[in-house]
């Protein structure tokens, strides 16, 4: 790998091609560092494979998205903490960063205040996100950007040892991407912490979160070119997430309950094991269909769209706290009605939800069954089909176990960094 | 003779950088020049336009053309120009960008109408509608007009290459800026009033975030010379024509089928058709280049260009899978019925990055598409409650 840092050389090239143009105008755009800027987008544009593309320590204030379109490239901070770049003064394209290509690894750096995503990574193999921050400074505000750390499209993929604070959907998130590690995170003040959306064979492992509205996530959305599968979340700690939900409304986080410590919706295959959650004051662990999201409907939903948890298998948890306070009236009042003044809805609340034509004689099949086998941490099926007419914390329906899902295993030159954890 | 004018035209260029371009200004049209790798640093390398005598001239055999609905780039008028240097080589297709042959080179200069009696750089700006749009055929009268930048496309070996060049002060020449550039103007609207544009002249990168057809493969190219888009008369300077049936006439195409059979968008101006044909047209030039089943916005399956006839693609009902606050707090990106609930209709009228749609290439919004949109999804039948 080439390792050169080559700021200053494309510092005095740009302008040299006339990037500071326009001299007289740039008292409008503040602080804004624009030879820094088009000297960074000038490596970006003439990057080659195998580049490794250096940003020294410093606060860069950007008015434009940076981009990528070459694969093999490095982008490298002096470290989150040391190399920060700041969008609040974007005013060309939306996203922090946008990279379209592969075999591309990011890591050292903070990329804060976009208007968009903070950093957006649109299809491609083998992606590496290491030691990068996304965050928002003005705490959680649904004028933030959506997204953090948003990989989409992607196979094999690893994010790891990375933050994300502040975004008004998913702090990290993971769409319709295959062959996943997200591992060693820590994510806060999201409406979401960290999503897994319509992606298939992901570990999210070792992360924490905590003062989201929901900590970890797992959903299917509808009308997208694949659905997701097979998602282990396990050893994590996601506890205290209970920031009022602040995303816009018609996002599909915007459905998801404030105090949520996990969610599985609409997916298939989840595997949720060994992890810690605690404190998170709707339910620490939420199981729901798509049918509770409330943006059903038969002509903006794909017929293919299967709605429902399947394959859901919930063990060896260590809950504590939480469902003390849940999100709404309904669910407060579901809360007293079942647990009384004081008590807490259980630790795994399911919104019960059946597909009626797969049942087998009253049953469903064990491929698209609910498996609980957590000691004795408490279930309650709120009857979300009848409004939660009739609730129940009957555990008998869940006794049954599922095989288990194999590991992850990142290939190529991701399997070398998943082995150094 | 044809290699020592090249010659003497690339030394003009490179000359003007430094002395100016009034002492060697040309008298004649320039020639085209395919520059076949590199960056080339002056608009003037490829003799696609040049600045004279108070005219944006066209390179000899250049062909100006016009696309039925264009894409909305904050009020600039553009000029499109191409190049083919190979005749007969180009086959028609009824609904991909005609396959082009290396060395065809493609101009798009954008430019404002100035006030009357204003400073032709000092900012001030009219929108190019109505009786300040010229059609180009002869190039442009630059009288009352300040040039802001022309980008190139150029069909090489190993694919389409896209620059950007930036007009210079004295409007002799553009220069190349790969890395992009703002150039802040004021528009001052017709009615009165006026808006503050952040001109945003797209660096290299951001030229392929409309121009990569494929994702997969990130080749990059043209958008507007499709069939549906050129399908319309244009004023040559020797009799106004259909323009596929000149292109076929000069030899640019083969095979173009007579122009009322051949695909045509609507006008999204013209009143007097149907009001969904024109919002598709305009849909379609504005949004389908990255929101197809193959392009950027694949991943949110909502899916803009013409060839889209499943409303949900379209967005009816549809929830959004990616939008963040730009669900302007709607729950779908179409509600029949109902602009104001109706997430496109919002997008397409709101101005802050991230939140605007499209992402690159506007600051402030078209009120005449957001007025389309918006009567359209008005007109649209249907519910989404069930």
């Amino acid at each position: 790998m080439r390792q050169a840092d080559r700021w200053m050389v494309s510092l005095l090239a740009a302008v040299a091609l006339g990037v500071a143009g326009c001299k007289k105008h740039d008292q409008n755009v503040g602080a804004i560092d624009k030879e820094k800027q088009a000297a960074l987008l000038a490596q970006l544009i003439d990057a080659k494979a195998g580049d490794v593309i250096l940003i020294p320590a410093g606060t860069y204030h950007f008015d434009t998205s940076l981009s990528l379109n070459v694969d093999g490239v490095t982008v490298r901070g002096a470290g989150k903490d040391a190399t920060i770049l700041d969008f609040s003064g974007l005013v060309n394209g939306a996203e922090g960063m946008l990279v379209h290509a592969s075999d591309f690894t990011i890591e050292g750096l903070t990329l804060q205040n976009t208007k968009g995503d903070a950093l957006k990574i649109n299809e491609g193999q083998n992606v590496i996100i290491r030691g990068v921050r996304a965050r928002w400074t003005g705490g959680p505000s649904t004028k933030n950007g959506a997204y953090g750390l948003y990989p989409v499209q992607i196979k094999n993929l690893l994010v790891e040892d990375s933050e994300a604070i502040g975004a008004s959907d998913a702090g990290i998130y993971v769409g319709q991407s295959q062959n996943i590690v997200v591992r060693n995170n820590k994510v806060r003040q999201n409406v979401a912490g960290i999503e897994i959306e319509n992606s298939t064979n992901a570990d999210v492992h070792d992360n924490e979160a905590t003062e989201n509205t929901g900590g970890i996530l797992v959903f299917n959305m509808p009308n997208l070119p694949v659905p997701g599968r097979a998602t282990r979340v396990f050893h994590n700690h996601s506890y205290a997430n209970n920031t009022a939900n602040f995303g816009a409304r018609g996002t599909a986080v915007a459905s998801v309950p404030a105090g949520t410590g996990m969610i599985v919706n609409s997916n298939p295959q989840v595997e949720i094991f060994d992890n810690d959650i605690a404190d998170n004051q709707t339910a620490n662990l939420i199981i729901s269909s798509y049918y509770s999201t409330g943006y059903m409907n038969k002509t903006g939903v794909a017929a293919a769209y299967d709605p429902y948890p399947s394959a859901i298998y919930v063990y060896g948890n260590r809950f504590s706290g939480g469902g003390n306070a849940p999100d709404g009236v309904k669910l407060q009042a579901l809360r007293v009605a079942m647990f009384g003044l004081n008590g807490h809805i259980s630790d795994i609340l399911w919104d019960g939800f059946v597909d009626q034509a797969k049942l087998v004689n009253g049953k469903l099949d064990p491929s698209r069954a609910i498996c609980i086998d957590n000691g004795d941490a408490g279930v309650l099926n709120a009857d979300g089909p009848e409004s939660y007419k009739n609730p129940s914390t009957d555990k008998a329906p869940y006794a049954c176990t599922l095989p288990k899902l194999p590991p992850v295993q990142l290939t190529g030159k991701l399997a070398e960094a998943q082995q150094k954890s | 003779m044809k290699r020592a004018l090249l010659a003497a035209a690339a030394i003009g260029a490179a000359g003007a950088l430094w002395f100016g371009w009034g002492a060697m200004r040309p008298v004649r049209p320039p020639m085209p020049h395919f520059v076949a790798e590199g960056y080339p640093p002056s608009l003037s390398d490829w003799g696609m336009v040049a600045a004279s005598r108070g005219r944006l001239m066209l390179g000899q055999g250049v062909v100006p053309y016009d696309l039925i609905t264009p894409l909305f780039t904050d009020y600039a008028g553009k000029l499109r120009a191409i190049y083919v240097p190979k005749l007969g080589a180009v086959s028609y297709d009824p609904e991909k960008t005609f396959d082009f042959p290396v060395g065809t080179i493609i101009s798009k200069t954008f430019y404002y109408p100035v006030p009357a009696g204003a400073d032709r750089m000092d900012g001030r700006v009219l929108p190019a509608v109505g009786a300040d749009t010229q059609s180009g055929a002869a190039g442009l009268d630059l009288s009352h007009v300040r040039l802001i930048e022309t980008r190139i496309l150029a069909r090489r070996a190993n694919g389409w290459v896209a620059l950007p060049y930036v007009w210079n002060e004295s409007q002799t020449d553009a220069v190349l800026m790969r890395t992009g550039t703002l150039v802040p103007l004021t528009l001052q609207r017709a009615g009165g009033g006026t808006e503050e544009i952040a001109y945003a002249v797209p660096n290299v990168n951001q030229c392929a975030s409309c121009h990569t057809p494929n994702n997969a493969s990130r080749q990059i190219a043209p958008i507007g010379p499709k069939a549906r888009h050129l399908n319309k008369s244009f004023p040559y300077t020797d009799g106004t024509e259909n323009q596929l049936a000149h292109w076929q006439r000069i030899g640019i195409l083969t095979g173009a089928p007579a122009p009322n059979v051949a695909p045509r968008n609507a006008d999204y101006r013209d009143t007097s058709v149907p009001l969904a044909g024109r919002a598709r047209a305009y849909l379609d030039i504005n949004c389908g280049h990255c929101h197809n089943s193959a392009g950027l916005a694949r991943t949110t399956g909502l899916y803009l260009d013409s060839t889209v006839t499943e409303v949900r693609r379209l967005g009816y009902c549809k929830p959004p899978v990616a939008a963040g606050p730009g669900t302007g707090d709607h729950i779908f990106d179409i509600v029949p019925g109902k602009p104001d609930d109706s997430i496109i209709a919002f997008r397409v009228a709101a101005t802050q990055p991230g939140i605007r749609m499209p992402e690159v290439g506007r600051s402030i919004a078209h009120a005449e598409g957001v007025d389309l949109i918006r009567q359209w999804i008005a007109s649209l039948q249907g519910s989404c409650s069930s």
